[in-house]
Formats: C-alpha cells, structure tokens, sequence
C-alpha cells in the first residue's frame, strides 16, 4: 500500500469514539494511518440530523472545522448543505468555502437532488471551485423521502456541466447506479459506504474509466479496511488504482487547493 | 441565480491566514503516511468463510475454484471452509454437496474443507446429513435458513442442531448473504432473527455454532448473551466501523472469533485490513488468524 498515495474522499466524525471533534478525528488519523491513508475529507457533524434547520446545519460545519484545525494538510472539510434553506445554505457555503478553509459540498437527503432549489447551491460551488458530494441510493427496500437516486444526480449533471459532482455509494446499488450515471462526464462515481462486493470497482472502471472513479470509506460507520479492500483488491492495473486512491481527487481538488495556497 | 449572497462575518483574511496557511505548510512537508505493516502477516490463516461456484444474480472476480484458490493460497491461507453457492437455491442439495467435495478435492486438496448444506424441511435430511459426515468426511455443515425458508424455532432445526451435534459436526449458521438494500428484486429474504438460539444452545449443549456473515445486525447484548450460551463463534467478514475488530474484542472474548472473507462474493482484502485497521496484541491477532478455527476444527 506504501506506493498509493491514499486520499479518503469520505469520512465523519459520526460513529468514532471521542468526546470531542478533535478527539474523533485524532481516532480516525490513527485507524488511518495503520492502513496507509494520507488525507482525509471529513463532512457533517457528531450526530446527524436528515434535514437539518441552519442551525443545525452550521453547529456541524463548526464542529468540521474544530476537527480539521487539528490536523491541517492531512484533513480537509466539506460543508454540510441542506437545500430546503437556500440562503442559509449559501451563508455557509461563503462562510465556509470561500471564507473558510473548507474545499467541497456535501449534500444528504433533504431533498431529492434534481429539485431546482439545488441550482443556486450548485452554481455558486462551481463559481468557488468546489466539489460536489450528493448522497445516492437505489434501495430495493425503499428510500428515504428526500433521498436521491444516481438517476436524479444524473438530471443535476445535465444541468450542470461545468460542476464536478460525486455521486456518493455509486447509488448503493452499483449495478444500476454506474450505468445512471455513466452518460455524464462530470459525474464521479464514489466506492464508499455499502459492503466490499467484489466486482464494483471493476464494473466502475470498465463503464466510467478508471479517471471517474473514486475511493471513499464512509468511515466511521465503515471500516476503512473493507472499503480500501475494494479497490487493493480489483483486477484493475495498478495506474489505475493509483487513479482511484487519489489521483482523481487531487486532480478534482488542485483548482481550490491552489485557490487556497495549498501546492499539491 | 436570484439568492442573496451574503459575506459573513468572519474576516476573510484573518481565517484563510491562520487555517490555510498553516494548511499549506502542513501539506507541502507532511509526509505521505505509510501502512504499518501487519505484524504476524507470516503466520498461517484459517478462512472460515468462503464459497464455491457462482452467485445467482452476478458472475465474480474469482468464482471459478482454481481461480480462488490460487487467491487464497498467495494471501496465506492455509484452510478455507468452503460452502457452495448453489445451496441458497438448488433444490438437490445432495448433488450440491457432491460437486462441493469434489470441487475441494479436485482444486483444493490440503486448502479447501467441504461444508455441505442441510435444509431441514426438506425430505430425508437426515440421510443427506448422514453422507456429509460419513461419506464426505466433512467437519462441519452450512446452513441457509433464510434461503430455505424457515425460522430458528422450528423444531426440524432444532433437531437437526441436536443430530449434528450428535455427530460433532461444526454448524455454520449463515445469517445473511448480501445487503438486503441491494438484494435482487426477485430475491429478497430477511436477515436471520436469532432470539431462539440462546435457548437453543443450552439444549444442546455439546453444538459448536459459528455464526457467519451476523455481526451486521447482531450486536451488542444480545450477541454477548448468545456466546455466554454455549460454544458460539462470529467472524468478521460482515464486521463494520473504524477500528471494527478492535471494538468487538473489546466486547467479547477473542477466543470466540474467527477470521472469514465471504470471498469471492466480497474482496478478500476487506478481512485482512480489518486485522491491520485495529490495533491487537500478538495474543490476539494469532488466536483470530488460525488458533481458534484450528481448535475448534480439532474437535470436530
């Protein structure tokens, strides 16, 4: 593992034992380290709310970044959205983002993500350089109300070309998920969060290329072991594993990171 | 875009000044952090968990027999207890269970361990347990009550508990198979519910019961309760949370857990990391490897 540079799109502070922010990320750089793992991107605070009041929303984003201070360069913050509050989503993501050492957006299951009321939120993510990460799921047993499909984020990348998104689990179900979204080359298939089936990451490789694909771990709820699992062990070529630990996000990340001063 | 965009009130110098910058420093001389490596990578390991033949809903990176062994052979394992895929759903489990001796003899001689499977509400189950033990010479059987269709207080299963037993065959009890999120629609079953296997266990209290793909829903009190209950072990293929081993030693005795992959239906790495992932002493990570499995397996 020593010659992937490893970056973890997808961490929380949620499911880590700690009392603190800081002492929850201090946990995951440790679980991180024993695996190889460089940097780390962290969203949404110690407890979570499906459809946060701002509030809510902003006392998450400052829990992020009491965590990411604690360790900056190896942690990185995305800011935690909910769309049903446009104007407090927008303070945020200025408080934040452009203010604010954070670098990418995340957004859960508040609302369906092909909604309108996305567009602002979108439009000025991309003005600012940052990357965009929407939860998805397929769920044969039933999703959330608010909870978007790898189809609805493929309507919001249509609308969006210039926008980099992520679409979060691959849809969960991975089968479907990577061919929603395969039409849209600025949709980026995220491997984190559902069980290491062998096969998915070379399904998204082969559908998507290896340049579209990104490792994350949905650590603390997962281990990083069964998601890094995921990509160690695919029959894909080493360059192309290099792509998907890191490479990729670097590359999505280097405009904002430059932005901020930050030489990759 | 009609939204207001507002600038808060935090200066935008003084944060960028203080977190970025010291961003920049730490990520231009931070090292790339490195794997330790796993102590005791070296010593054997017993795979508790693992199948032959095809998924019904996917084709998989190694479901042909030579192909996985070979996998399991480079990665260090040393025994694997195979069950077969085709269990879930062929009704002629006795042909299931003479292709899977062969397949272990032909592919797998020395690795792979045979554990046939036994649906008890089936006719003549008791002769097709009969030839697992006596002619295939199996140590253990594998059961699917999910995919068979009946619950764990059904009294065909406690009687087959009590003949397995009988015969000191390992029971591998299989939980679940894959996330019941992603199942195929055509192919849902609910998650084992396990409440009658406490009393189960005090009745028949010779059974040696590994619990495989349960710690997804079995959690907490109530798996604390079902160990305490008699010989019950749990591997970690379905075992999930940052630091995931780490935090089940911390909850049940290292001697009751078992390494499993559920290869090929999940990447074999995702088993192997958990171990390097948690921090174990030596103690530990030897009894998980290949202590307990050998123990267990040396009394069957």
């Amino acid at each position: 593992m020593a010659k992937f540079d490893i970056w973890d799109i997808h961490c929380h502070l949620n499911g880590v034992a700690g009392r603190t922010p800081e002492e929850r990320l201090d946990k995951l750089l440790e679980y991180a380290k024993r695996v190889g793992l460089a940097r780390l991107c962290v969203f949404m605070g110690m407890e979570w709310a499906y459809d946060p009041a701002p509030e809510k929303m902003r006392q998450d984003n400052e829990e992020v970044l009491r965590a990411i201070r604690r360790a900056p360069g190896r942690a990185f913050g995305f800011v935690y959205l909910n769309p049903r509050h446009t104007q407090a989503s927008l303070d945020e993501l200025n408080r934040c983002v452009r203010d604010g050492p954070m670098i990418g957006v995340k957004l859960w299951v508040a609302q369906h993500c092909n909604a309108r009321a996305l567009d602002p939120l979108i439009e000025r993510a991309t003005e600012l350089k940052a990357i965009v990460y929407q939860h998805t799921w397929l769920k044969v047993t039933g999703n959330l109300p608010g909870e978007s499909t790898p189809m609805d984020l493929a309507e919001l990348a249509a609308r969006h070309p210039k926008a980099a998104l992520v679409c979060g689990h691959s849809g969960g179900d991975w089968e479907l998920g990577l061919r929603a979204i395969r039409p849209h080359q600025n949709l980026f298939a995220e491997l984190g969060g559902g069980d290491p089936t062998a096969g998915f990451t070379e399904m998204a490789v082969r559908e998507l290329g290896a340049e579209r694909v990104l490792y994350g771990s949905d650590a603390g709820g997962r281990s990083f072991a069964s998601q890094l699992a995921k990509v160690l062990g695919a029959d894909i070529p080493d360059p192309a594993k290099r792509l998907v630990l890191g490479g990729n996000l670097r590359r999505l990340l280097r405009p904002i990171l430059k932005e901020k001063g930050i030489n990759l | 875009m009609s939204a207001r965009i507002v600038s808060r009130t935090v200066n935008r110098r003084a944060f960028l000044g203080t977190a970025v910058a010291a961003s920049l420093l730490a990520a231009s001389r931070e090292p790339v952090l490195t794997a330790a490596p796993e102590a005791g990578a070296s010593e054997s390991l017993i795979d508790v968990n693992v199948s032959l033949s095809r998924w019904p809903a996917r084709r998989l990176p190694h479901d042909e027999t030579p192909e996985l062994v070979d996998k399991l052979r480079r990665a260090g394992v040393t025994q694997a207890w195979a069950g077969s895929l085709e269990a879930v759903l062929h009704k002629d489990l006795a042909a299931v269970n003479q292709r899977l001796t062969e397949e272990c003899h032909r592919h797998g001689r020395g690795l792979l361990r045979p554990f046939g499977s036994i649906n008890p509400r089936w006719p003549d189950w008791e002769e097709e347990l009969r030839r697992c033990a006596e002619e295939y010479l199996m140590p253990g059987v594998r059961l699917h009550p999910s995919y068979h269709g009946y619950r764990l207080d059904d009294p065909a299963f406690a009687r087959l508990l009590r003949l397995a037993a009988d015969r000191r065959l390992i029971v591998q009890l299989v939980f679940a198979m894959e996330d019941e999120r992603m199942m195929h629609p055509l192919l849902r079953v609910p998650a084992v519910e396990p409440a009658p296997l406490a009393s189960l266990m005090k009745a028949t209290p010779s059974l040696r019961l590994v619990l495989l793909n349960a710690l997804r829903t079995l959690r907490g009190e109530a798996l604390r309760t079902l160990l305490a209950a008699g010989e019950v072990f749990v591997e970690i293929a379905m075992l999930e949370g940052v630091g995931g081993v780490e935090a089940l030693l911390a909850q049940v005795p290292s001697s009751r857990v078992l390494f499993g992959s559920h290869a090929p239906l999940f990447y074999f790495e995702s088993a192997l990391l958990k171990l390097q992932e948690s921090p174990l002493s030596a103690e530990q990570r030897g009894a998980l490897r290949q202590a307990n499995a050998r123990r267990l397996s040396a009394a069957a």
